[in-house]
């Protein structure tokens, strides 16, 4: 007892270590993209639009140009990092836009009146049941694309989900008995809801948080890669991949490597989710 | 007697992550013997039945020792062979038949499945063998009560049916887990006697799991006591019961027999909770009926000190009338009084915070009741805070004196719920209604998830509190003994109303209403021919209150 007791408040302490390998792996995969993503800007070995070697498009795997060159002879490895801003930050950002508002209504939907929660839940369901990527297209036509207008956009499209998910939690949460205990006590729906109910569901908001942002990351390389996500000269990393198109025949590094970093970053993810879904199972 | 026997178990020991949860076990049965297997939770009584199936749970593993069953080795079974063994040799009866059963399929293809499986017999002869099986376990309309669904049929009727499917393939040994401990007194007696027949008519070798002594004493042949995973002893039922020899049983054997606690005198005065005519349920009020009503017409007082036990089977809305009174859920009609004024049955928004801090409940389940992301000490101080203020120091100080009124150490207000065992989370829950300083704690089922000993303890510990500090209770059960122990006066609920009240001593002693008599007479008694004198006298009875049918 006393043995098992202790152990359980240093894990709390010391959650990190307790991931499993693969978890701890994909967490230094996300955490190198993220340090690229803010420092990437400076650390860039060559400036992202210059043509470092116009005689020698879509070029090899070289010790100057260590992702090899695109189809302008500018240097990949420099405009991967630049573009990493884009394709890491963005689906931070709308994900933990959407978790929020999903969130609150979610928590709103249990705790108000049945009625509130029904016609919610048909609002919300109305906006899930558009395809998402062509919900996408059809705004950034019609608004122009830019910055802003991805992210309002993307937020709008993944708080149904976040709603969902949050909403179910809550409802699971929102039956145990010490929920009752409080309402008996006299709490307000303030105290229930932060010092009550979302403790506990916290697990689920960041397994869903990755999920959320997985899922967004590839639809903004996909609008990207369609020429409607970041507009040139700035790029993402779907667009390096559609710019560099031409390269396919050739198997040049400029396409591959955007690429294979995209799938890194949502890989690493996916493994950092696992590990949280599963702590929250030996809960 | 040169009777082989047909169980043999040997020095069996079962591992888990290391740690030895069963522990040089032995035991032996002769063929058609009922063998029991009693303890507390986490004494492996379960997992040593289980093993007789060559079977552990995930993350255990039998490390040692042998297992016989008729002559073949258990745990060298595998593959076809163990499958056969399984459903043919032995089979298996769960605690929770309605888990068991699945709901969408009728319950005669379901009990047939086994047979079929194995393909011991032909689909007719199936079903012609479960009706025979239906009529064996005394189910009512037995040729035709297999056609129907789950939801169809009683708590009672589907254990006993379960126990019908595990019959199909005419098994040799039967394993029996805590068969009957989600079920009602009432309806616990006919499942037993079902079962004792069974056992009896098809000459079945039984391994019988309970942590009730008072089962165990009418079906058992022999008795096996069981604490953390060793044997504590192993003895005859007859002998065991009359002359344990392990401090052990003795403590279980005492635990078992109801004693009656010293209460406070009844005071001239001073009414705590009056109520009159409540009146709730669930579904639309139309016309101030709702939809579906639990409760009609209760009336009751309750003075300062003194303790009114609310029995009765699940469904009979004894629980509703806590929630009612707690302010979880609105009466349709009904006034109450708390100290003298008004409490509002209809809406709890409307209550003073003096309302609710005078009136606290304590909820059954504290693994629930718990926020397992706070501290004890949070917990705690919540309360000490939203009603008193208090904050710092003196909240912190407040809090320990809590913790050391329900006997915990102090070195737990920082430990989460989670850490704590059952009995112990049951202390901070009752803790946190004491934080209030109230004056009527309404307990809905607070010992029925808790080994009898631990139970036990905690009615103690509710009497003690009561005489320091004056409280009053209302205490709800469905065990007639808790409920003798501490309650000055017993309320008896039969579907949703009144049927009797008595001091305590009265309602045992000389039950007047026939379903209180019936509810008193099944309470199982620790000697062996209770279940035969009680199954006679209510078969020769003139009126019988059915449970569930």
């Amino acid at each position: 007892m006393e043995t098992t007791s202790a152990s359980v408040t240093e894990r709390r302490r010391l959650r990190l270590p307790n991931w499993p390998l693969l978890s701890m792996i994909g967490a230094v995969i996300f955490l190198f993209w993220v340090f690229i993503a803010v420092f990437g800007d400076l650390l860039t070995p060559y400036e992202p639009g210059e043509f470092v070697d116009s005689w020698n498009v879509l070029g090899p795997m070289t010790a100057d140009y260590w992702l090899g060159t695109d189809y302008l002879g500018r240097d990949v490895l420099s405009r991967i990092m630049t573009g990493a801003k884009y394709t890491v930050g963005l689906p931070f950002v709308t994900a933990a836009l959407a978790l929020l508002f999903g969130l609150i209504l979610g928590v709103m939907a249990t705790l108000l009146s049945k009625t509130v929660d029904t016609a919610m839940s048909w609002l919300m369901d109305t906006v899930n049941s558009l395809p998402s990527t062509i919900f996408a297209l059809v705004a950034v036509a019609g608004f122009g694309t830019s910055i802003p207008v991805l992210i309002i956009v993307i937020t709008i499209l993944y708080i149904p989900s976040a709603y969902r998910n949050v909403r179910s939690a809550a409802i699971n949460v929102s039956k145990m008995e010490f929920i009752d205990a409080a309402r008996v006590r006299g709490e307000g729906n303030m105290h229930i809801i932060f010092r009550e109910i979302l403790p506990n569901i916290i697990p689920n908001l960041l397994t869903h948080f990755g999920i959320m942002f997985i899922y967004i990351a590839l639809l903004l390389s996909g609008l990207s890669f369609l020429g409607l996500g970041i507009q040139p000269p700035e790029a993402d990393w779907g667009a390096l991949v559609s710019e560099n198109m031409v390269g396919l025949s050739y198997g040049a590094p400029a396409i591959f490597a955007p690429a294979l970093c995209l799938l890194s970053l949502t890989v690493s993810m996916t493994l950092m989710v696992d590990a949280v879904s599963h702590q929250k199972k030996d809960r | 007697m040169t009777e082989e026997h047909f169980i043999e178990v040997e020095n069996l020991v079962i591992e888990a992550g290391g740690r030895k949860i069963v522990n040089d076990v032995s035991f032996k049965a002769k063929k058609g013997e009922v063998v029991a297997l009693i303890g507390e939770s986490g004494s492996g009584k379960s997992t040593i039945a289980l093993s007789l199936m060559n079977y552990a749970r995930e993350g255990c593993a039998i490390t040692g020792g042998s297992i016989k069953v008729g002559g073949r080795d258990v745990r060298g079974l595998k593959g076809a062979a163990l499958k056969d063994f399984r459903g043919k040799t032995v089979s298996y009866v769960a605690q929770s038949a309605a888990a068991a059963f699945n709901p969408v399929k009728r319950i005669k293809n379901q009990i047939v499945e086994a047979a079929t499986l194995h393909k011991s017999m032909s689909r007719a002869e199936a079903f012609a063998r479960q009706k025979e099986l239906m009529h064996t376990m005394a189910l009512p309309d037995a040729d035709n009560i297999g056609d129907r669904y789950v939801h169809q049929v009683s708590g009672g009727q589907l254990q006993r049916m379960m126990a019908a499917m595990a019959m199909i393939n005419t098994p040799e040994v039967m394993i029996f887990d805590e068969p009957t401990t989600a079920l009602d007194v009432t309806t616990q007696v006919e499942v037993l006697k079902g079962f004792k027949d069974m056992i009896r008519e098809r000459g079945v070798t039984a391994v019988y799991v309970s942590h009730d002594l008072g089962v165990v004493a009418q079906v058992a042949d022999r008795i096996l006591v069981l604490r953390d995973g060793e044997v504590m002893e192993n003895a005859p039922a007859k002998d065991l019961l009359e002359r344990p020899q392990s401090s052990f049983t003795q403590e279980l054997l005492s635990a078992s027999e109801t004693r009656l606690l010293e209460l406070q005198p009844e005071p001239e005065h001073d009414v705590v909770l009056e109520a009159s005519g409540v009146l709730a349920g669930y579904g639309a009020i139309r016309n101030g009926m709702p939809q579906y009503p639990v409760l009609e017409d209760i009336n009751f007082r309750i003075k300062k000190g003194q303790t009114l036990g609310l029995i009765g089977e699940s469904g009979s809305g004894k629980s509703t009338l806590g929630r009612v009174l707690a302010g979880l859920l609105p009466a349709a009609k009904g006034q109450a009084k708390l100290n003298g004024r008004d409490l509002d049955l209809a809406n709890a928004q409307h209550r003073r915070k003096q309302d609710r801090q005078d009136l606290q409940i304590v909820f059954q389940m504290a693994d629930t009741a718990l926020n397992p992301r706070q501290s004890n000490a949070e917990i705690l101080g919540r309360p000490l805070k939203f009603y008193h203020g208090m904050t710092g120091e003196a909240r912190r100080k407040r809090v320990l004196e809590l913790l050391d009124m329900v006997r915990l150490p102090a070195s737990l207000a920082d430990r989460s719920p989670r850490e704590l065992s059952g009995g112990q989370k049951q202390r901070v829950n009752l803790a946190r209604a004491l934080a209030a300083n109230p004056s009527l704690v309404i307990c809905d089922e607070v010992t029925s998830a808790l080994d009898t000993v631990v139970a036990n303890a905690v009615v103690e510990l509710l009497v003690e509190l009561q005489r320091e500090l004056g409280l009053s209770y209302l205490f709800i059960s469905h065990d007639l003994g808790k409920v003798e122990a501490m309650c000055n006066e017993v309320m008896v609920l039969y579907k949703g109303r009144e049927v009797e009240r008595a001091p305590r001593d009265r309602l045992t002693a000389a039950p007047e209403h026939a379903y209180t008599q019936q509810l008193v007479a099944a309470v199982p008694q620790l000697r062996q021919g209770w279940l035969e004198e009680v199954t006679a006298a209510s078969a020769a009875g003139p009126q019988t209150y059915r449970a569930g049918q």
